[in-house]
C-alpha cells in the first residue's frame, strides 16, 4: 500500500438555512445591541477613488419566484483594480474601500443592493487583464453549498469581449446571465444583476 | 502577484449536491447545469481581512452578549477548536460567525414560528476571529432540536450555525455543526443532503471533558477545515509547503 498523504477533507457544507441573518446580519432582523452595525453594510468608508455605482437585483428560483431569506456577498477589486486583501501583493489597495459587501435583501421584495465603486481590471494568471467584474456569492435555505458567480458591466463590450473566463464560455446564449445592464436611479448609475437558481436562464455557477 | 498557488479542487463528491428531494426546499433553488469550472485568478484566491478591532467583548459570549436582566436559560457550554487548511494548518486572523436556536429550539426571527418559547436573555449570535493557530472559542447555551416545515414530522438535531471566511473568497463556507451522540443526526433530511457518512461525522463535535469548566460549562471541540491551497514551487517561485 502506498503512502498516505495525510491531507485533511474540507468541512462539508451546509445550508445556510431560515435564519442566516442571525448570524451574519442581526441587526437587520431586529436582534439588536449585539453588534454595532452589520458586517458588509458599507464598502466606501470616505473619500473613495473611482465611479460610485450601485448593484441591485434578486435571486429568483426555478418557478420565477424571488427569494426573501437569502443572503448575497460580493468581492471585488478597487476602482484600479486592486484587492483590499494582504494576499494581493501587487500594490496597496484604496483603504477608504473594503472590496466586501453582504446584502441580506429587502424582506418584501428580495432585492439586494451594493453601494460600491466600479472595479478596474484585474490580471489572469498569464497576465491578460479580465474585464471588471464582481465575484457573488448566494446562500440561502434550500441552497445545499453556496454559490458562486461573477457580475460583469453592461457596458464593458470590449473588455468583456476578451475577458478570459467569457470568451471560453461554451453555450454562448448564457453570457449575459453574467452581465448587468446599466441603468441609472436619482442620478446613480444602476447595474442590476438578477440571479437565476435554475430554467432556461439559469445564471451560470461557477466552480472555482 | 500573491502567496501561494491555487486552492485544492472542491470534493464535490463530498459536499451535499444542489438538488436533494429529501430537502424539499433544494427542489427549486438548486442549479441544473454543470458548474463553470476554471482555475483561481486573484479574484478567488483574495477575500476580505477583518480586523481583531472588530469583535467587541461580548462577542464570543452568547449566554451575556443579550441578557437583559438575567441570564438565558439552558445547559452552558463551550464551543473550541481550531479553523484549518486541508494541509493541516491552523488558519489565523479569519473571522468566524455563529448563530443558534435558544435551549427549547427557537430562534429569534419573526419567520420563525414554533411554538417554544423565546428566551428574552438569548439572542443567539456570536463572532470571533481566530488566534495564530487557528484557534477560536466561544461560549453558550446548548441548542435545542426543534421541528420543521418538510416531511409530516421532520425534526432537526441540535445545531449551531458557522459561517468561515478563511484567507480567500474560495474558501468562503457555511455550515453547521451537531453534537456527540445526538440520535436525531440520523434521522435529519438536511444532514442527509451530505453522502457521505464520514463527512457527517467531521461535522460532529467531540464532547471534552478536559475542557469543561468544573461546576459551570461543559466544552464542545469543533475543528473546521477550509480549502488548502497549492505549493507554488512550480507555479512561479520556490516556496515550500
Amino acid at each position: 500500500m502506498a503512502q498516505t498523504l495525510g491531507h485533511l477533507k474540507e468541512s462539508a457544507s451546509q445550508t445556510a438555512g431560515p435564519y442566516v441573518h442571525i448570524g451574519c446580519t442581526p441587526n437587520y432582523c431586529e436582534i439588536e445591541g449585539v453588534f454595532p452595525e452589520d458586517l458588509g453594510t458599507r464598502m466606501i468608508l470616505g473619500d473613495v477613488k473611482g465611479e460610485r455605482i450601485r448593484i441591485v437585483g434578486r435571486v429568483f428560483d426555478g418557478t420565477g419566484t424571488p427569494l426573501k431569506d437569502a443572503l448575497v456577498e460580493i468581492w471585488q477589486a478597487d476602482a484600479d483594480g486592486l484587492y483590499p486583501s494582504p494576499q494581493d501583493k501587487r500594490g496597496t489597495a484604496d483603504t477608504n474601500f473594503t472590496g466586501w459587501g453582504r446584502s441580506p435583501g429587502d424582506m418584501q421584495t428580495g432585492e439586494f443592493r451594493f453601494d460600491t465603486v466600479k472595479p478596474g481590471r484585474v490580471p489572469a494568471k498569464n497576465g491578460a487583464l479580465q474585464a471588471p467584474h464582481v465575484t457573488v456569492w448566494i446562500v440561502a435555505r434550500g441552497i445545499n453549498i453556496g454559490l458562486h458567480t461573477r457580475m460583469y458591466f453592461g457596458d464593458e463590450d470590449a473588455a468583456n469581449a476578451e475577458d478570459p473566463i467569457l470568451s471560453r464560455i461554451e453555450h454562448r446564449s448564457r453570457v449575459p446571465t453574467l452581465i448587468a445592464p446599466r441603468t441609472a436611479e436619482d442620478g446613480m448609475p444602476v447595474y442590476r444583476f438578477d440571479i437565476r437558481l435554475q430554467g432556461p436562464d439559469e445564471t451560470i455557477f461557477f466552480d472555482i | 502577484m500573491s502567496d501561494g498557488g491555487s486552492y485544492y479542487q472542491r470534493d464535490r463528491l463530498w459536499h451535499p449536491p444542489a438538488y436533494t428531494p429529501g430537502y424539499k426546499t433544494s427542489v427549486t433553488r438548486s442549479p441544473q447545469r454543470a458548474l463553470l469550472s476554471f482555475d483561481n485568478s486573484i479574484s478567488e484566491m483574495t477575500g476580505p481581512t477583518f480586523g481583531h478591532s472588530i469583535i467587541g467583548e461580548l462577542d464570543n459570549d452568547l449566554i451575556l452578549n443579550f441578557a437583559k436582566d438575567g441570564e438565558p436559560i439552558g445547559q452552558r457550554i463551550i464551543v473550541h477548536g481550531r479553523v484549518l487548511d486541508e494541509n493541516g494548518r491552523g488558519v489565523p486572523n479569519c473571522l468566524v460567525e455563529f448563530w443558534q436556536a435558544n435551549a427549547g429550539g427557537r430562534y429569534r426571527h419573526k419567520k420563525e414560528s414554533y411554538l417554544a418559547p423565546l428566551d428574552p436573555n438569548f439572542g443567539g449570535c456570536g463572532r470571533t476571529i481566530t488566534g495564530e493557530d487557528g484557534s477560536y472559542r466561544f461560549r453558550t447555551i446548548q441548542p435545542g432540536a426543534y421541528p420543521w416545515p418538510n416531511g409530516p414530522n421532520d425534526w432537526r438535531p441540535a445545531h449551531i450555525h458557522f459561517s468561515v471566511f478563511g484567507h480567500a473568497f474560495a474558501q468562503r463556507l457555511i455550515t453547521q455543526m451537531y453534537f456527540e451522540g445526538d440520535p436525531m443526526i440520523w434521522k435529519c433530511p438536511i444532514v442527509a443532503t451530505i453522502p457521505d457518512r464520514e463527512a457527517i461525522e467531521r461535522l460532529t463535535a467531540a464532547l471534552d471533558m478536559n475542557n469543561t469548566v468544573p461546576m459551570d460549562s461543559r466544552a464542545y471541540k469543533f475543528d473546521i477545515v477550509l480549502r488548502g491551497r497549492r505549493s507554488t514551487l512550480f507555479e512561479n517561485r520556490m516556496e515550500g509547503n
